[in-house]
């Protein structure tokens, strides 16, 4: 029973105290009195013996008083167990005081359940994101004190992890490693965030070290381990890869090939090449997408050759005419069999491609031949196009346009570059091929193609047959995955133009316009954002504003706090724009604060006004310029010295 | 009611560190809420003087708040409505006026609301001193009595004092006999048959001690009743709590019999408090610049209590000052940790005497002559001069793992119901492990093992994070049970209570 009180006891130094103890206190056990204390003094007689007129139970209190006050002065130390090893030393510079109460601060708020908080007051369970990246962009450490709170916070909040961990640092992980709760910490979200100083128990690990535990290491380790070496030198990350690779079950041959993603380079192609032929379809899939992003592979070139045979430009003619294209075209074929010649050796040469995805094609009796030899001619001198004017004196003036063939089969060839052969319900399947051929070509390729038009030009041409939403749509995603920027540009169009609902008849642009805006450099977003902004309002803005650079530039900012106040102007109350209001919040630029002041006024109620609304919008605009000040400070907190 | 004796916190002048206002929130919302309001577009008309910090808060309402504080205790007023006490606002504008931004101008002249209230509060300490001075009882319980019994009536009829004090005694008399049968019947029956018994058994006999005046002895009946839902041992450690409390009737019992300091502690532990007006004025008063090692709020659910820990500079004594509340307003004594004052403590009687009651600051005198270097008592010896403390960046001298289970061992042998005596453990390391952590003392090789009702109160990983596996400076209690962590120093004063309600699952 005395192992209770966990360190040992010798009743060396006996109290001496304790007057009314009696005397009778025998040398019996504590472990004696607790069973006879247990069992009762009616069924065990206790191991001591009572005074003259002292009952038992007296008698045995007075026992136990001693023998515990005798213990209890007599403890002595544990053996200590072995501790931790010491925290790697952290060498970056520590919080300025203000920010750290800051720091402080922010944390408490997100553990005070139920913010009882006024609606005009800042919401800073916000302002953690921004607070850590910029406490990490200044190469900060947080205070030892607020770590628990912080691996807490980040824990909650999957947003909050990178920076969390690359403001925690070496002793973060080290901590983490003694609690499980704060497992989360070493599976690899680290060394992400911005400014991330190298870790020096991570950079210190030998190559030996690093392939031993590649070998042994459980798959969370692993996964950070790949990530760390892939980022230090790409070509070893990939070699450490490739060594293990066939033996890698393909849920983890999946997980490591898309962290490749981010330090992708030409270089890793064979490794991706040879990857197109894995078991598992998802590798496959993933392999041919990261295969595509890369404009020169070689994936990227036969995906350029198919989608060349499906989409070509060509004169405006009309349909009745194509029966004498038709002619035309079998006329030449006829009379000199060139242009089939010339299309096969084509079709074979840049990769041994087996010829059969093309030969149908060049044979089929339809303009695309025609324009098929256009484009080829116009590549080396254009003196064919101009045989075919010549031939045709008709077409001397019209517009070009696009016309579109898509794809009659998908097959082996194509599955194999990742092409997915059976479509989702409702779409045709040849749409869908087509979709992907044209996503997965190099976008430098069009321009090309098409006489040298820059990209605005391309976009600019008219689609025959009601293909533009899908060729469009095609385009956006290349755009996309490629980061064309002039692509993009070309796409997105002018923001003044009215954003069609988004439907099928909208421009493919519109239907995800966040996406292409995110391949824009940041200044140029901004301006897009805030032109529209100022032709449309904020309704649609939400994601759009997403995908801005914080904080917001000039002109962004001044769209969005006019709209806001031409919202307010209009009579609408305030919470029908609480997303905006808080990325506003968030992201306006806090120098703007001064001039958001004159909105903090409560208006006089006009005619036509929800009632009350103008107090509400008072309420909204003070949370707003608080939030902004609160963000000045913080930042003017954590500038160096 | 409250510290009216207390003067300034800060007998330097200079501003206070956000965490020793942080340290004044009555809870975590306000400290959140005060964090929000300490910035300079809030606050308008805000300036500080001598002692006093002003502002107006606009609110949503149309009336700014007018809020006003008196560092000299320190002491809140506020237009809010608010029942927090300090409320936010009082919290935001010492936080603004921490951070020295500006915000705060320094050399400002009261408006005429804020310097009512100051005067109105000067002269009231005035009178205070002055009747400290004379002799007389104070008016008010003062800083450290609880029960808020007022001292005037003894002075007016000791006769009747004297009366009422017998037949007080006579009830408690009555409830320790009471409370010896009751325990002798448990004996009798079998520590297993109080398992069974339940909760409820105890709940008439704690009745009966509330009857008889005795909140010692009702205290300790509840912690039995607690007991057998404890986990594991509970049969010994029950024993160990009866054995105690009939230790306590018994010495209650033989007052007459006992020394005169085991009387007194026995009189205090059953619950009898001595005013502190009286205690001042018959106590000796001990004059040292104290230095605040940490603090504990805890609550019983009527009354919220806080423990503040001292300890001299000079004299190198603990003391423990205890201030109450009712729930959700925070006792008014708000000492930050680390600061260092210099005044005037009486101790209630005791065998070993710890609690004491705050008098006299001197907060001028200690500029005017700074203290003499301690002298080398008790073999301690500080280097780097008294100032040390006053930094807040240096952690205080402690000791090792075995000197502090001595210094409890030799309490205990004048105190046997203490539980744990407060200790300053220098260079251990925490230990985590399955069976409850550990201060180890890497160079003895022996360790302080925590004490397992910590887990929910304190936060072992904050002390973690801190040590980073070297040895720290660890304030605390040192008791049977292991070691209780209230304080450590990163280098500057950390508490490690009341965060951990942060990391409910740790």
């Amino acid at each position: 029973m005395t192992s209770t009180t966990p360190v040992a006891s010798s009743a060396s130094t006996a109290p001496g105290t304790s007057s009314s103890a009696g005397s009778s206190a025998s040398s019996a056990s504590w472990d004696d009195l607790v069973a006879a204390a247990l069992l009762g003094t009616e069924r065990r007689t206790p191991p001591v013996a009572p005074r003259p007129g002292q009952d038992a139970p007296s008698a045995l209190l007075d026992a136990a008083a001693l023998s515990t006050v005798r213990r209890r002065a007599g403890l002595r130390p544990a053996p200590a167990r072995p501790g931790p090893d010491r925290a790697p030393e952290d060498p970056r510079p520590a919080l300025p005081t203000a920010a750290r109460s800051r720091l402080a601060l922010l944390l408490a708020d997100r553990s005070a359940p139920g913010r009882g908080g006024s609606r005009s007051a800042p919401d800073l369970a916000e302002l953690l994101p921004q607070w850590l990246a910029l406490a990490n962009h200044h190469g900060y450490r947080v205070p030892d004190a607020l770590l628990p709170a912080l691996l807490d916070a980040a824990r909650a909040r999957t947003d909050l992890r990178a920076e969390a961990l690359t403001l925690g640092g070496p002793r973060a992980l080290w901590l983490a490693r003694l609690n499980p709760d704060w497992r989360f910490a070493l599976r690899g979200a680290a060394g992400r965030a911005s400014a991330s100083p190298p870790e020096p128990s991570e950079a210190a690990t030998a190559p030996d070290e690093e392939q031993r535990l590649w070998e042994e290491g459980l798959f969370a380790e692993r996964v950070s381990l790949l990530a760390t070496a892939r980022h230090r030198d790409p070509a070893a990350g990939l070699a450490l890869l490739s060594g293990t690779w066939s033996t890698e079950r393909a849920e983890d041959r999946l997980m490591f090939l898309d962290s490749l993603r981010d330090d992708l380079s030409p270089s890793d192609e064979p490794f991706l090449e040879q990857a197109l032929s894995d078991r598992s379809r998802n590798v496959r899939a993933t392999a041919a997408e990261l295969l595509s992003a890369l404009p020169g592979s070689a994936l990227a070139a036969r995906m350029a050759e198919r989608s060349r045979g499906c989409v070509s430009l060509t004169a405006d003619e009309p349909p009745a005419d194509a029966l004498t294209t038709d002619g035309l075209t079998a006329d030449a074929l006829t009379t000199d069999g060139l242009a089939a010649d010339a299309l096969t050796t084509k079709g074979l040469t840049p990769d041994g491609l087996a010829p059969d995805g093309l030969a149908p094609d060049g044979l089929a009796p339809d303009g695309l031949t025609t324009e098929r030899l256009t484009a080829e001619g116009s590549t080396a001198e254009g003196s064919i196009a101009d045989g075919l004017t010549g031939d045709e004196p008709t077409a001397a003036g019209r517009t070009p346009r696009i016309t579109v063939r898509p794809p009659d089969e998908c097959d082996s060839g194509m599955q194999r570059d990742g092409i997915v052969p059976k479509p989702p319900s409702g779409r045709g399947a040849r749409s869908w091929w087509l979709g992907q051929l044209v996503e997965a070509t190099p976008l430098d390729r069009w321009s090309e193609w098409f006489g040298g038009r820059a990209p605005a030009e391309i976009v600019a041409l008219p689609v025959a047959d009601g293909w533009q939403a899908d060729l469009h749509a095609a385009w956006c995603r290349a755009a996309v995955r490629q980061r064309g920027a002039e692509w993009c540009r070309a796409l997105l169009g002018t923001p003044a133009v009215a954003p069609v609902t988004a439907g099928e008849a909208a421009p493919a642009a519109w239907r995800d316009p966040a996406k292409l805006l995110s391949a824009l450099p940041s200044q140029e977003r901004a301006e897009w954002v805030a032109e529209f902004i100022a032709s449309h309002g904020l309704s649609d803005a939400f994601r759009l504003l997403g995908v801005c650079a914080v904080p917001w530039a000039q002109p962004l900012g001044r769209a969005v706090v006019d709209a806001l106040d031409i919202a307010r102007d209009a009579g609408s109350y305030p919470w029908s724009f609480s997303g905006v209001m808080g990325l506003a919040e968030r992201c306006l630029d806090p120098t703007q604060a001064d001039r958001l002041e004159v909105l903090t006024a409560i208006p006089d109620e006009r005619e036509g006004a929800a009632p009350g609304a103008g107090g509400y919008w008072a309420e909204a605009f003070q949370r707003l310029v608080g939030t902004l000040r609160l963000r000045a400070a913080m930042q003017a907190e954590l500038a160096p010295a | 009611m409250g510290a009216r004796t207390v003067a300034d916190m800060n007998p330097q002048g200079e501003r206070w560190t956000a965490e020793q206002v942080l340290a004044l929130a009555p809870d975590a919302a306000s400290r959140t809420a005060g964090g929000k309001l300490a910035a300079a577009g809030t606050w308008s008309g805000a300036g500080a003087h001598g002692q006093a910090v002003w502002g107006l808060c606009s609110g949503s309402g149309g009336t700014p708040y007018q809020t006003v504080v008196d560092l000299n205790g320190p002491g809140y007023r506020c237009s809010c409505p608010s029942r927090k006490f300090p409320c936010k606002h009082a919290l935001g504008l010492l936080l603004l006026w921490t951070s020295g931004e500006g915000g705060v101008p320094a050399d400002g002249e009261p408006p005429e609301w804020a310097g009512q209230w100051l005067g109105g509060r000067r002269e009231r300490a005035e009178k205070l001193a002055a009747g400290a001075r004379d002799g007389g009882p104070g008016p008010g319980g003062g800083a450290g009595d609880g029960a808020g019994k007022g001292g005037s009536g003894g002075a007016a009829d000791p006769e009747a004092a004297h009366r009422r004090a017998e037949r007080r005694a006579q009830r408690i008399a009555a409830g320790a006999t009471e409370l010896e049968r009751r325990l002798a019947d448990l004996l009798r029956d079998g520590l297993a048959a109080a398992d069974r018994a339940g909760y409820g058994a105890w709940d008439e006999t704690a009745a009966r001690m509330v009857d008889a005046q005795a909140p010692g002895l009702e205290a300790r009946v509840r912690e039995l009743a607690a007991i057998p839902s404890s986990g594991p041992g509970w049969p010994a450690r029950l024993l160990e709590e009866c054995a105690l409390a009939h230790l306590l009737n018994q010495g209650f019992l033989h007052l007459d019999r006992l020394p005169e300091k085991l009387a007194a502690t026995t009189r205090t532990r059953v619950g009898l408090t001595t005013p502190v007006a009286e205690l001042l004025a018959a106590e000796e008063a001990i004059r040292d610049r104290w230095l605040v090692l940490g603090r504990q709020d805890g609550t019983d659910g009527r009354l919220t209590t806080r423990r503040t820990w001292l300890r001299g500079e000079r004299t190198h004594r603990m003391a423990l000052l205890l201030s109450f509340s009712a729930p959700g307003r925070p006792p008014e004594l708000a000492l930050p940790t680390g600061l260092v004052l210099d005044a005037d403590l009486a101790y209630y009687p005791a065998a070993r005497p710890l609690r004491a009651a705050l008098g006299t600051r001197h907060e001028e005198v200690a500029e005017a002559a700074p203290p003499v270097a301690p002298p080398a008592v008790e073999g301690r010896d500080a280097p780097g001069a008294p100032e040390g403390c006053e930094m807040p960046g240096t952690a205080p001298d402690g000791c090792d793992v075995e000197t502090a289970l001595a210094a409890y061992g030799a309490a205990l042998g004048e105190d046997p119901w203490l539980d744990g005596w407060p200790v300053v453990l220098a260079d251990v390391v925490p230990v985590p492990g399955d069976d409850g952590w550990q201060l180890a003392d890497e160079r003895s090789g022996s360790a302080l093992p925590v004490d397992p009702r910590c887990a929910g109160r304190t936060d072992l990983w904050q002390l973690m994070a801190i040590s980073g596996g070297g040895p720290v400076t660890v304030f605390g209690e040192c008791g049977h049970r292991g070691f209780s962590p209230i304080t450590t120093w990163d280098p500057t004063p950390v508490s490690l209570i009341g965060t951990a309600a942060q990391g409910g699952t740790r």
